[in-house]
């Protein structure tokens, strides 16, 4: 399959060790408005000071419950929403301030699949133009756009004389949604953030897809985020992973590290609720009673303590800094932190 | 053991210009206290094989083929009063989504202490020591005062319990759970099925578990029924099946999901879709994505051949000791 693409590639501008994504301090509330009294109702802390580093042509998995602000994060970083604060740098050059990379520069350089494949095609556009759309608005003459287009579609599985016609809604999920792996791919992005991209598809649909991102990511020197609720895919996929808990990063580490030693007492519970497939070892207990709590004015401390069968009342007092524990393995817990005062810290 | 639950050769078909043959004669049997897990993808026919038990399709478009008999009763043959009376004191359901299970209007309790009301009569303050008892007994904390709450004030997992409440408030023998889980958080659904088992053996329950999710079948489920294209291609006990699958589809499916330990490793995808439900093949359905396809394949469907507990509908099966 040919790599030379008709949009100029960006071009490796930082060099292989300059991490393609370095966020520091990500932040954004959203407020609840005020009440009756103009008494102030507080917001929501969807994420609270994240810092994220991705090196070049890896993948980091991003992981937590419903409402931990995973795909805040996602459209933060894609500036679909603004940050309250923090500072994103992507390629070593600093995202929307004077003298940085602007938005729209970033956009073609970074993209998004969501979930969703058929709310994220215009219904009324065939697949073929969908694709070339992109292009075409950041001034690829249309027969140019519609060439690559086409082009891409053969890349991602799609005859482009069978499928090139054809509305989503003659789709099924799985090729709808190489169809947004291949719009995203348009712009010849070097990010390309996958939030929950194939939760929704079938098993053995999922497989072709996941199949199919490993083969582009190689082949196109691609680097993910990728973020999903399913411990086991993210295993598959991420070099790196990321656990989130109500808007906060707990633990950070290489895949393998993070799933064999978990250090956070959140990441442990999260790992033993995936069911085991061993029809002779059924989960006897909960690992976590309780659902994820809300994200609204969290209590100071330790956020995860209400939940965490570990908690002392040092982590009501102090919020847990993040402790390096190993190579690029820190963690977000005062037991980590033998000067903490929690008993149990080593 | 004796069976709660026979369902025999049950066709369902959605009418119109273009019918829609969902269900294609899928017979099974469940036993009382015994949990059936239907595995499958979507639209393989699993909720709507669910759903006929309790015949909650729209009549005016569902033709029901076959017989469906549940603790001696013969389900398609009852008349609406007779499934008023059937729904909820002898089979209830759970489904995937609670928030459009419930009346938004009325407080969950209330919801509760009305099914109670309804189907055994007694009067409105036992109704109400009832609900409470029942939200306790599913683990939802503070009882007493979340009888008075809304379903938009509860969370997913604390809905799922309430649902799981109302669906056994007139103590079924049957229970029908449409992918109760799917929506939740894994932390949340390991609680939830952990409940399940728990009331399921507290209560001598029958449980018909749908899901897509090997995983959860496997915590759930005593014996398991894997679908396709309408049809039930294998079923057997959920150890047996796991780890010696006999259909080529139960094969891959197992090998398509990602567990535990598989980076590095190629996944190995089942090429192709399934195939449309308003056009099925005369073969075999699953026949133009399985590698052990032959021209017998094509010509007719494999028939389902049932022994020693185990069940499967293939002409070249995997696993030798179940070959017909």
């Amino acid at each position: 399959m040919s790599t030379d693409l008709l949009l100029p590639t960006a071009e490796d501008r930082g060099g292989p060790a300059q991490p393609i994504l370095l966020v520091k301090g990500l932040r954004k509330y959203f407020p609840l408005g005020s009440s009756l009294f103009g008494r102030n109702r507080g917001a929501v802390h969807a994420v609270d000071g994240v810092d994220i580093t991705v090196p070049k042509r890896t993948t980091l998995g991003i992981v937590g419950e419903s409402g931990c602000g995973k795909s805040t994060t996602a459209r933060l970083l894609t500036r679909l929403i603004e940050p309250d604060d923090g500072e994103v740098i992507f390629d070593g050059e600093a995202v929307g301030t004077h003298g940085g990379i602007s938005i729209k520069e970033l956009r073609r350089n970074l993209q998004l699949v969501f979930q969703d494949s058929f709310a994220s095609l215009n219904p009324r556009m065939t697949i073929e133009r969908a694709i070339a759309f992109g292009p075409q608005v950041h001034g690829l003459p249309a027969k140019e756009a519609v060439e690559r287009s086409r082009d891409l579609l053969g890349r991602v599985g799609l005859e482009p004389n069978r499928f090139g016609g054809r509305y989503p809604h003659e789709l099924s999920g799985g090729q709808r949604q190489r169809v947004n792996i291949a719009r995203a791919l348009a712009f010849n992005p070097r990010l390309i953030i996958l939030d929950e991209s194939v939760s929704a598809l079938d098993k053995s649909v999922q497989a072709q897809v996941l199949n199919l991102l490993m083969d582009l990511k190689d082949e196109l020197k691609l680097t993910y985020l990728f973020i999903s609720h399913d411990l086991n895919v993210v295993q598959y996929i991420s070099d790196h992973v990321m656990v989130m808990y109500l808007g906060q990063v707990v633990e950070v580490g290489p895949v393998e590290e993070v799933y064999r030693h978990p250090r956070h007492p959140y990441t442990q519970a999260l790992l033993s609720a995936v069911p085991s497939l061993d029809p002779h070892h059924r989960t006897e207990r909960t690992p976590l009673t309780g659902d994820p709590p809300n994200p609204i004015n969290p209590p100071p401390g330790c956020r995860f303590r209400d939940r965490c069968p570990k908690a002392h009342a040092v982590c009501a007092s102090i919020a847990p800094p993040s402790v390096v524990v190993g190579t690029d393995h820190s963690v977000a817990c005062l037991m980590a932190d033998p000067a903490s005062g929690h008993p149990d810290a080593i | 053991m004796s069976n709660l639950i026979t369902v025999s050769d049950l066709t369902v078909t959605f009418g119109g210009a273009r019918p829609v043959h969902a269900v294609n004669g899928v017979s099974f049997t469940v036993g009382t206290g015994e949990v059936l897990g239907l595995l499958g993808e979507s639209g393989c026919g699993k909720s709507v094989t669910l759903r006929s038990l309790i015949r909650l399709h729209p009549p005016r478009r569902t033709t029901y083929g076959g017989r469906i008999e549940v603790d001696g009763q013969d389900i398609l043959g009852m008349d609406e009063e007779q499934l008023c009376r059937y729904r909820g004191a002898v089979t209830s359901m759970i489904f995937q989504e609670p928030l459009l299970a419930f009346d938004p209007v009325y407080s969950i309790g209330r919801q509760i202490g009305e099914a109670i009301r309804r189907h055994t009569g007694i009067d409105a303050r036992a109704a109400e020591a009832e609900a409470i008892r029942l939200l306790d007994r599913v683990q939802i904390p503070q009882a007493a005062k979340r009888y008075h709450a809304y379903p938009h004030e509860m969370s997913g997992g604390m809905r799922q319990r309430a649902m799981i409440a109302l669906a056994l408030s007139c103590r079924p023998k049957l229970l029908l759970a449409d992918e109760p889980t799917t929506a939740l958080d894994a932390t949340v659904q390991i609680q939830i099925l952990l409940l399940l088992r728990e009331l399921q053996r507290e209560m001598g329950l029958s449980i018909i578990f749908v899901t897509h999710d090997i995983g959860v079948a496997v915590e759930i489920s005593d014996r398991v029924a894997v679908m396709y294209a309408g049809r039930i291609i294998e079923q057997g006990p959920i150890a047996d099946i796991i780890s010696a699958p006999a259909h080529p589809y139960t094969q891959g499916l197992l090998a398509s999901t990602v567990t535990q330990n598989m980076r590095g490793s190629r996944l190995e995808a089942i090429p192709g879709a399934p195939p449309d439900l308003a056009n099925l093949p005369v073969g075999c359905a699953f026949a133009d994505r399985c590698r052990q396809a032959s021209a017998q394949c094509r010509a007719a469907p494999p028939p389902y051949d049932s022994r020693l507990g185990r069940g499967l509908a293939c002409f070249h099966p995997l696993t030798e000791s179940v070959a017909p």
